[in-house]
């Protein structure tokens, strides 16, 4: 039964990327939120092993295990608040505890730990860490407990976006190294989950010429490996000038009526030293250009042909607060 | 109150001939990239110097700021640059894995480097290792200090996952290519021949047994392979890093801090700066990008709201719908936003200080667009000046 329609229909798994410096961790902590509206149970996943998670939701450093971090607030058609569970994975944890769900072999896991044996799956062998680290995120979104699925989404913190392709195409990475084996065959496993419909890559991007520019070769990359891009969020949205399109292509210009400018402040009963009205129309110039800039990035990520979204600006030091009204923006967009 | 940081004279770190390495360090994202093209370009233009600057970033972000299509493993000159006093800029970007190979082919025999090249753990190894980059970049660094063909290089750091990746990589990959596991991988020819490896036997049975059982047999055989082919780099690559960590700790080399005013990026610079004090690095000070700095600061937000407001009601009261005052309404708007904006920015800045009052900052204004050009480079580097 459907009870709302969003364009991520079918999707269990939600990865996450993005640019350093456009708020993927923030953003995917609120499309978690979104997701867990309405009376839903969303799993958060890190796996960077730099506890983002934690700043955003302002708690202690998060073990390894899920933990409820969040409740999300109910929707008109499902009163019923959701929640937000979050977990720092770990390669380290991951292995043990693939030994153990595997082979029964967590007795090992000391021997292991000690001799370097976890040193060797981070450090030589970064496919093997990936497929872990997705294979953990796999897991979640397709665990099942008496009532169906222990969770209705997971939303993954993922790597940035120049990395997101090697990270994701785990079946790759692990090729050269195990061409059989049990290590190949679970990689095949967490493949086919990333591969189906029910996982979606989303980009966080600004309206900037770089993340913009990585955003549409990571779409393409992801395209060519087989995998689902997802949406495209674009985030820290500039609030609109309030200006007329005309009127601030020519403010873009540097056209600016600093004697109507003045003539207002003095209206409003602003003293004007005598450069108040120059100086605003500086910033106001600076703004429309900076809004026109972003609407070529606008056009350019619409080549991509993914749904977008956009989210506001929040100033610095985003709060909950702050990250409720993101998730209110996303469930609004149709994003959840 | 909060006091003020000293001012970080980046003209003066650049003009001084002792000056030989700067290395740019910070999370991703908030401009060190530009920082480091910008601080290369102004110590050619301005300060006559010859400069390489050293990139590892794969987004090709240098290259494009520079107006060159592409940057490979080699310097190549920055076109349209010229100083006063005969200055000149190369640029490169760091192509990792050929940095590896070359290293494997100086340290081994032609037949046993081609067996490490062939091998499926030196590509990934060599091509994807996160601690692979920073080595690689550091490695580059000591090259081109050893060559001396220039008397200033600026380094960007890779984007680390995190702050830590970037000083421990080259301790971490001799660690572990000197680790008990790869012993242990070596072993079946040795054990019993060390004295540790004795203690270790107990255990090792089960190990190895574990490890053939996770990975597979094939998996197994190669690694072995890989390190036996590799057993005689170990002293050469120890040597190595530990020549390129003496370089970075040596004077003439100086350490800046990038970061953004947001609480990611401070909190990364924080730690950074605490890092680099753990270890005797020489910290020259903060570059705080992305400043917005706005010329009628002297409006405050509650005023310039509250003057917006009036402007519109009597907008919106006017009879034919123009009271002429929309242009005003969203200046007045604009500035208080980015007055808040601003605020919350100076009190981050503040933090930082508070926690580390004897660190130099400089700041750079944000930029209205994207620096893609020399000129925008330029600018940046007059921003130096200021402080």
């Amino acid at each position: 039964m459907r009870v709302r329609d969003t364009d991520w229909e079918g999707v269990r798994l939600h990865v996450v990327t993005g640019k350093g410096g456009t708020g993927k961790t923030t953003v995917a902590a609120a499309l978690a939120l979104a997701l867990a509206s309405g009376g839903r149970r969303v799993l958060l996943i890190e796996v960077e092993g730099r506890q983002g998670i934690a700043q955003v939701f302002d708690c202690p450093p998060l073990p390894y295990g899920e933990r409820k971090v969040a409740v999300a607030p109910g929707t008109a058609t499902r009163p019923g608040g959701g929640e937000v569970y979050a977990l720092a994975a770990d390669p380290e944890a991951a292995l043990l505890e693939y030994l153990e769900m595997f082979y029964n072999l967590r007795y090992a896991g000391t021997a292991l730990t000690r001799l370097g044996v976890v040193d060797f799956a981070t450090t030589i062998a970064p496919g093997l860490r990936d497929v872990l680290l997705t294979g953990k995120a796999a897991e979640a979104a397709r665990r099942k407990d008496a009532g169906g699925f222990r969770y209705d989404a997971v939303v993954m913190d993922a790597p940035p976006t120049g990395q997101i392709g090697r990270f994701l195409n785990v079946t790759a990475e692990m090729s050269g190294l195990a061409r059989v084996g049990p290590i190949r065959s679970h990689a095949d496993t967490v493949r086919k989950v990333i591969s189906s419909p029910a996982t979606a890559v989303h980009f966080v991007t600004l309206l900037e010429e770089m993340p913009v520019q990585e955003t549409l070769d990571g779409v393409a990359e992801l395209t060519g490996l087989g995998l689902q891009p997802g949406g495209i969020i674009i985030n820290m949205v500039p609030p609109p000038l309030g200006l007329p399109a005309d009127q601030l292509r020519a403010t873009a210009g540097g056209a600016v009526d600093t004697a109507v400018l003045a003539a207002s402040l003095k209206a409003a009963g602003i003293d004007d030293d005598g450069r108040l009205a120059a100086d605003l129309a500086t910033e106001l110039i600076a703004q429309a250009q900076t809004i026109t800039a972003g609407k070529a990035q606008r056009r350019r990520l619409a080549g991509a042909g993914q749904p977008r979204y956009d989210l506001p600006l929040v100033p610095y030091g985003m709060d909950l607060a702050g990250l409720y009204r993101l998730a209110a923006a996303l469930r609004e967009q149709g994003a959840a | 109150m909060t006091g003020v940081p000293p001012p970080l004279d980046v003209d003066g770190l650049l003009r001084d001939r002792r000056t030989r390495i700067i290395v740019c360090c910070g999370s991703g994202g908030v401009g060190k990239t530009t920082t480091a093209a910008a601080l290369g370009l102004r110590a050619a233009a301005q300060h006559g110097r010859n400069v390489v600057v050293l990139t590892v970033d794969p987004a090709r972000r240098l290259a494009q700021s520079m107006g060159l299509s592409s940057l490979d493993n080699i310097p190549r000159p920055v076109p349209h640059v010229s100083g006063p006093d005969g200055g000149s800029l190369q640029a490169m970007m760091l192509d990792m894995k050929r940095t590896f190979d070359e290293i494997v082919e100086q340290h081994a025999d032609p037949d046993r480097a081609a067996q490490i090249l062939a091998n499926p753990f030196y590509q990934s190894l060599s091509s994807g290792f996160s601690g692979t980059q920073e080595y690689m970049a550091m490695e580059k660094l000591g090259q081109l200090r050893r060559s001396d063909t220039w008397d200033l290089i600026v380094v960007d750091t890779p984007p680390s996952r995190s702050a830590l990746d970037f000083l421990d990589a080259p301790q971490r990959l001799s660690r572990f290519l000197d680790g008990k596991l790869l012993r242990l991988l070596t072993a079946p020819a040795k054990v019993g021949g060390r004295a540790y490896l004795r203690v270790l036997n107990a255990g090792f049975g089960m190990v190895t047994g574990v490890l053939t059982k996770v990975l597979g047999a094939q998996v197994l055989r190669d690694a072995q392979t890989f390190v036996s082919a590799l057993d005689t780099m170990f002293g050469g690559f120890r040597e190595r890093a530990d020549y390129t960590y003496q370089l970075l700790r040596a004077p003439g080399t100086s350490f800046l801090v990038i970061a953004a005013p947001e609480p990611d990026a401070l909190r990364e610079a924080s730690y950074f700066v605490e890092r680099l004090a753990a270890e005797g690095m020489p910290l020259a000070g903060l570059v705080l990008n992305r400043v917005h700095e706005l010329p009628a600061a002297r409006l405050s937000a509650a005023r310039s709201l509250a003057a917006a407001e009036t402007l519109q009601a009597a907008d919106d009261g006017a009879q034919d719908g123009a009271g002429g005052h929309a242009l005003a309404v969203a200046a007045l708007r604009l500035h208080a936003g980015r007055m808040e904006l601003a605020a919350s920015e100076r009190r981050l800045a503040e933090h930082f200080t508070a926690a580390h009052p004897h660190i130099p900052v400089v700041q750079i204004p944000a930029q209205p667009e994207d620096v893609h050009d020399l000129e925008g480079l330029a600018a940046i580097g007059e921003s130096f000046l200021r402080a």
